[in-house]
């Protein structure tokens, strides 16, 4: 059963105006540039890209915690977008995010436990501080203190028991552990898969990670300037990706593992900005396929259906690098 | 003096000390306050603000006589410090030192009162203009920008033609509202990058109203400057004050602020430079006591108490 | 890549570099007795989490440390070509910086001074010490940029570093390092910020230059993956003191430390099937208050009573090259009674 529908989202950043606001605007910087997926119950989709990819945007876009430029989220069958102010409120409890600096992510000011707290104020919920902070796996000792004095991989788990405060359905993890060490990192994710498994949850894992993602996806979609360039079960897209960026991204994980001799496809050249994107395939200048054509430069190659479930958007997907 | 009024005044010396350093002492327990008290300057500072407050609270006690006395109109005049007057006395034969005394109430007073009403009018227009953006902020801060084009002294001059001999209540009224306006830039400054880290974020995910954003997430973090600006704030008001005074239209004689007891011995500034040296002590006084505060204030709320 | 034969470039032995805390909360031993070589042209990879002195190890080689709160103790050694580093005077530290060891951080847009262009930032180096002019200098300059890959360095070298990518960046911050050919590279995490295909480019170019210019290289990182695929040898680091050092290949096939051991299990990887991660239980401790004994000994799955009461010294595993500092290694027959 599906529980989020993203349909043809758009974010696009108005550029900088000149003349003191009054002037013409610069380019718009299209950080999400039309992109659909659906999540099904119980689910997690792994959003992965680089800088200037866009996954940030699209986790907090859904959410509407910033408004779309266009667009259409369904979640549950509610037209997220088309929400006033206090039915939005009601809905913000089935959808949460967990957010990847675990160093601002909590107000400095505030104990841990009037963080947890608040979001059941907020909403007029009982519950027990001490149980949440059980189930994060931190002591309850720990609600009396600060977030300065908890080290990252605890103050992620506080976010974490945060978002969980108001039992939420639909989770958006922004890069949850990017910035936790390897061990922290390993604990961590393992809590969001024992979570996922104890309440039912339906994750969007954000990541510029494919190894961290590996562990967690059902499926995976992979993100280039704003678009999604493939989509496919994680087996498949690990196994056979079919899009020249996902290769390339695959090659350039280091392995933890001195006898793997990779053909390592190396990228020339920088990402562009978001700001500037390239004609036809937003990938063209960078990409390595020994079939890149003239089409490529004009052509802007659709997200298409190769095999039964897996897209990519390369106009020579059939024939992978 | 009286041997009452030296009493007095040497209760508040060691009741001065005493505060500053039992504040000390507790401070140090938290850590924060310990980076407070980092700054020898800062315990001097606050030391010498108790003390100031403590004479305008107890001048009755501390002063021998009214602020208005006058005390022997033939023989008294621009006496020099003595024992029985120990500030000397001016053109007027009033005791200076009573003067001072009973003036820091006026000029303590309005500077905080004054820097009060700065302080608040400005957090909120900078709040919200920080965090409602675009036009909301343009607009603000384009009439912000007009406001402090204006010359402060010539908005009070025509505030004080309308009114015929400024009250009290007015003029530290007068004051707060045209001291505001940086402040506002400062909030503004402060609440624009605080609206994007994530724990307001975070907030707002989990279905906050706007004003508990504001109020409970935003603006507790946003203290530090706006703390920092206060204390000084009350020390430019008082300049302010003391200007305005010179000029004769801040606070009406008889009533002494140290301003204007400067004002009023400036006609004798060689034959009794006394009568304008220790009320300018005593703003010199407060406004560097305030720096120091506001300096150890900035240490102790700095959010390195964040970095792991 | 060359092995371990002849006299070491660097050696560092018992360093230990302690800083000072605010009141009531004691020394932080960041760097707790650190030894290890460096031989010419080869990478040495140190390994760790953060809290482990990777960093403050690196910085101390060429006494970067802030002096206080932090300093290094007597008895610590640092020889770069026979030369105590520690022992040298100002002037002479000054012309070993940046001129025979280089260093390159983490983070290139503040290592980068923003109001300088590019190209001053490169050459002041050359200039300072090799005395070139400010022409030769500058020529050199847009050299260095061609040697690090930077499309167009004539005009490049006028740029600003707020004109440029991350990865151009850090490739800048490379040029200013090698620009007087220096012996020894010290890489401080040069990867971490950067995109994962950018830090591909990175780690390339820093094999290349390797090879060419045949300099030693000092790669810190906490990223395994990394050291597996450019480093010659491994040293890992915890709580201050190297745990395990050994060839590449022998750190991931055999690997000898309970740390090295978790890490390696807990790091996430692409070929492996969805599975759940083994994660280190605990967590790093803190430098003011090490543990007694093997300071893993908390965390550890093997640890028994000698554990907590006697830290091992490091110990031949038998392997060549490879030594870790842990009780396993005397008595094997442990392993089987994991918890």
């Amino acid at each position: 059963m599906t529980l989020v529908d993203v349909r043809d989202l758009v974010k696009h950043y108005a550029g900088e105006r000149r003349w003191f606001g009054l002037g013409r605007p610069a380019a718009a910087v299209r950080a999400v540039d039309g992109v659909s997926f659906a999540i099904a119950s119980g689910k997690t989709l792994g959003l992965v890209g680089e800088s200037g990819s866009g996954k940030t945007t699209v986790g907090r876009t859904m959410l509407r915690l910033q408004e779309p430029t266009a667009g259409k989220v369904l979640f549950e069958e509610n037209d997220v977008f088309a929400l006033d102010a206090t039915r939005l409120r009601a809905l913000r409890r089935r959808m949460q995010i967990v957010f990847q600096d675990p160093y601002s992510s909590l107000n400095p000011r505030m104990t841990v436990e009037e963080t947890l707290r608040e979001p059941l104020e907020i909403h007029g919920l009982s519950g027990a501080v001490p149980a949440l902070l059980d189930e994060v796996g931190l002591d309850a000792a720990f609600a009396k203190r600060y977030p300065h004095e908890l080290s990252g991989g605890q103050r992620q788990r506080v976010g974490i028991a945060r978002a969980l405060s108001v039992e939420p359905k639909f989770v958006v993890c922004d890069e949850p552990v990017s910035a936790l060490d390897v061990s922290v990192q390993a604990q961590v994710l393992n809590l969001l898969a024992d979570l996922q498994t104890r309440r039912r949850l339906t994750y969007l894992f954000i990541a510029h990670d494919l190894a961290v993602v590996r562990h967690i996806a059902d499926d995976v979609a992979v993100m280039y300037l704003g678009k999604i360039v493939e989509r496919a079960p994680a087996a498949e897209i690990y196994a056979q990706p079919r899009h020249p960026y996902t290769r390339a991204l695959l090659s350039a994980v280091p392995e933890p593992n001195p006898r793997a001799s990779k053909q390592r496809i190396v990228l020339a050249g920088d990402i562009p900005s978001p700001a500037h994107p390239p004609s036809g395939c937003p990938f063209h200048p960078r990409c390595p396929h020994p079939l890149k054509s003239e089409r490529c430069h004009t052509e802007p190659p659709p997200l298409r259906e190769i095999t039964p479930g897996h897209l990519a958007a390369c106009h020579y997907a059939e024939k992978p690098m | 003096m009286r041997l009452g009024n030296w009493l007095a005044l040497f209760v508040a010396l060691v009741l001065a000390a005493e505060i500053a350093r039992l504040t000390r002492q507790r401070a140090l327990r938290r850590e924060r306050w310990r980076r407070f008290f980092k700054h020898r300057t800062t315990s001097w500072g606050l030391g010498i603000l108790a003390f100031l407050a403590i004479v305008a609270l107890a001048a009755p006690l501390v002063a021998p006589f009214g602020p208005g006395d006058q005390l022997g109109i033939v023989d008294l005049r621009n006496h020099p410090p003595s024992w029985a007057f120990v500030l000397g006395t001016d053109v007027l034969s009033r005791d200076v030192w009573s003067r001072v005394a009973w003036g820091a109430r006026v000029s303590l007073g309005i500077g905080a009162l004054g820097a009060l009403v700065a302080v608040s009018l400005g957090t909120l227009v900078g709040a919200t203009a920080g965090y409602y953006s675009r036009w909301v902020d343009a607009l603000l801060m384009r009439g912000v920008d007009v406001g402090l084009a204006l010359p402060r002294i010539f908005i009070l001059l025509m505030a004080v033609a309308l009114w015929d001999g400024l009250p009290f209540a007015a003029l530290v009224l007068a004051i707060g509202l045209t001291s505001w306006l940086g402040t506002s830039r400062l909030v503004r400054a402060e609440v624009l990058s605080l609206r994007e880290r994530e724990f307001v974020v975070a907030a707002r995910a989990l279905g906050a109203k706007t004003g508990r954003v504001i109020f409970r997430h935003v603006l507790p973090n946003a203290a530090a400057p706006i703390i920092v600006s206060a204390a000084l704030g009350v020390g430019n008001v008082l300049l302010l004050e003391a200007s305005l005074s010179f000029l004769g239209i801040g606070v009406a004689p008889p009533d002494p602020s140290w301003g204007s007891i400067i004002a009023e011995g400036a006609s004798t500034i060689y034959t009794a430079p006394w009568t304008i040296l220790f009320p300018g002590l005593a703003i010199s006084l407060v406004v560097m006591s305030l720096n120091a505060v506001a300096d150890g204030l900035r240490d102790a709320l700095d959010p390195r108490e964040e970095a792991a | 890549m060359t092995g371990t034969e002849g006299p070491a470039l660097l050696r560092v032995r018992d360093l230990k570099t302690y800083f000072v805390t605010e009141q009531g909360k004691g020394t932080a031993r960041a760097v707790d007795d650190v030894s290890f070589d460096l031989y010419p042209g080869e990478t040495l990879g140190i390994v760790g989490e953060s809290g482990c002195g990777k960093t403050v190890t690196s910085l101390s080689i060429l006494r970067l440390v802030p002096e206080p709160p932090g300093h290094i103790l007597p008895g610590s050694v640092i020889e770069f070509e026979g030369r105590n580093l520690l022992a040298l005077a100002a002037p002479e530290l000054r012309a070993v910086r940046g001129n025979q060891i280089a260093m390159i951080f983490q983070e290139p847009m503040t290592s980068l001074n923003p109001v300088f262009t590019v190209g001053d930032q490169i050459a002041e180096a050359a200039i300072v010490h090799q005395h070139l002019s400010r022409k030769a200098a500058r020529a050199r300059a847009i050299e260095m940029l061609q040697l690090v890959g930077i499309p167009d360095p004539k005009e490049r070298v006028d740029h600003y570093p707020h004109q440029l990518s991350g990865g151009m960046r850090q490739r800048v911050m490379i040029a200013m390092a090698l620009v007087c050919h220096p012996k020894v590279l010290i890489a401080d995490e040069p990867t971490t910020a950067l995109d994962v295909t950018i830090q591909a480019q990175i780690l390339e170019l820093l094999d290349r230059l390797q090879n060419e210019l045949g300099m030693a290289v000092l790669l810190i990182t906490h990223d395994l993956g990394v050291v597996a695929g450019h480093a010659d040898r491994v040293v890992v680091m915890y709580a201050g003191r190297v745990v395990e050092t050994a060839p590449t290949s022998g750190l991931f096939e055999q690997p000898t430390h309970p740390y090295t051991e978790g890490l390696l299990a807990a790091v996430p990887r692409i070929d492996a099937p969805r599975s759940r991660l083994h994660a280190i239980p605990g967590q790093v401790p803190a430098a003011t208050a090490w543990p007694t004994g093997c300071r893993f000994h908390p965390r550890c799955p093997y640890a028994w009573d000698k554990c907590v009461t006697q830290e091992p010294p490091q110990l031949e595993t038998g392997a060549p090259g490879h030594t870790a500092r842990c009780w396993l290694v005397t008595e094997p027959e442990r392993r089987q009674a994991k918890r």
